[in-house]
């Protein structure tokens, strides 16, 4: 056995209360509304209202952060938008 | 010409579509898989990575369409980037091409009456959004110039890309329609 368990329980502390990693989702000229909306419902479970709240500032705004946690989570996150054709990116959050 | 996906009273997904119609799809189909799927024959470098779905390289396509198909992951970090292509770029090709198969399986079982079932209808809405995608991004679409390529001469070949394009916006706006809670 060669994991001392403090360490690796001060490490993970470490990574999980660092700053908040966030998914970006862009703005194109392709991405229907409806279709946005709906990825948002059925990836996120977000309902209808926030979904469309969120399809909106991407559309208005050219991006809106659609989720937030660790940086494997969002790497999940932003995969998952590409896999269904979202422009979507991750980084740490610094607003 | 189609007039949309509807649903029917047993729960499923229904959309007539004519014969040059199921032909275009097909086609598109066929250009999508034969764009993303992960080239066939080529052994990889580390049998070990393919199995478990790592890609041996890291840089964002050429190819405009391929480089909108599958996308950076980092905007401004172009190692992390790199670091996340070799991860996801080949479980995204798969997924892809696995939409488009989904979507020429429904199309070979069918006449003019294509039925789908929920699972189906997910893949079929992920290969309409590739397939405007790649058609949107090689006709150079944005959001302001829709018109213009709506009036383009007939001997210009981005006007019949543009129909086709136009007709998938139709198609998948009904399809979402349809699906949506």
């Amino acid at each position: 056995m060669s994991i001392v368990p403090d360490e690796r329980t001060e490490l993970r502390d470490a990574t999980t209360t660092d700053t908040p990693w966030i998914t970006i989702v862009w703005n194109d000229p392709v991405n229907l509304m409806s279709y946005v909306t709906y990825v948002f419902m059925t990836y996120f479970k977000y309902d209808r209202a926030k979904a469309e709240r969120l399809m909106m500032d991407v559309h208005e705004q050219g991006r809106a952060v659609v989720s937030s946690g660790s940086r494997e989570e969002m790497e999940r996150d932003v995969a998952a938008m590409h896999s269904y054709g979202l422009w979507a990116t991750l980084q740490k959050d610094d607003r | 010409m189609t007039t949309g996906f509807t649903r029917t009273d047993s729960g499923r997904v229904l959309v007539r579509l004519d014969e040059l119609e199921r032909s275009i799809l097909r086609s598109l189909a066929d250009q999508v898989i034969g764009l993303i799927a992960p080239a066939a024959g080529t052994p990889d470098a580390d049998p070990l990575a393919a199995m478990v779905g790592i890609a041996d390289h890291a840089e964002t396509p050429d190819d405009p369409v391929l480089a909108r198909l599958l996308p950076d992951g980092y905007r401004d970090d172009p190692e992390a980037a790199g670091d996340f292509r070799r991860f996801t770029e080949r479980g995204l090709r798969e997924m892809k091409a696995a939409h488009a198969r989904t979507v020429i399986a429904g199309l070979e079982r069918s006449g003019d009456k294509v039925t789908l079932g929920d699972d189906e209808c997910a893949s079929w809405l992920g290969f309409l959004n590739d397939a405007r995608l790649a058609l949107g991004t090689r006709i150079g679409i944005t959001e302001e110039n829709h018109e213009e390529l709506a009036s383009l001469p007939d001997d210009d070949p981005r006007a019949a890309m543009f129909q086709v394009y136009d007709w998938l916006t139709f198609m998948q706006d009904s399809l979402v329609r349809v699906v949506l809670p």
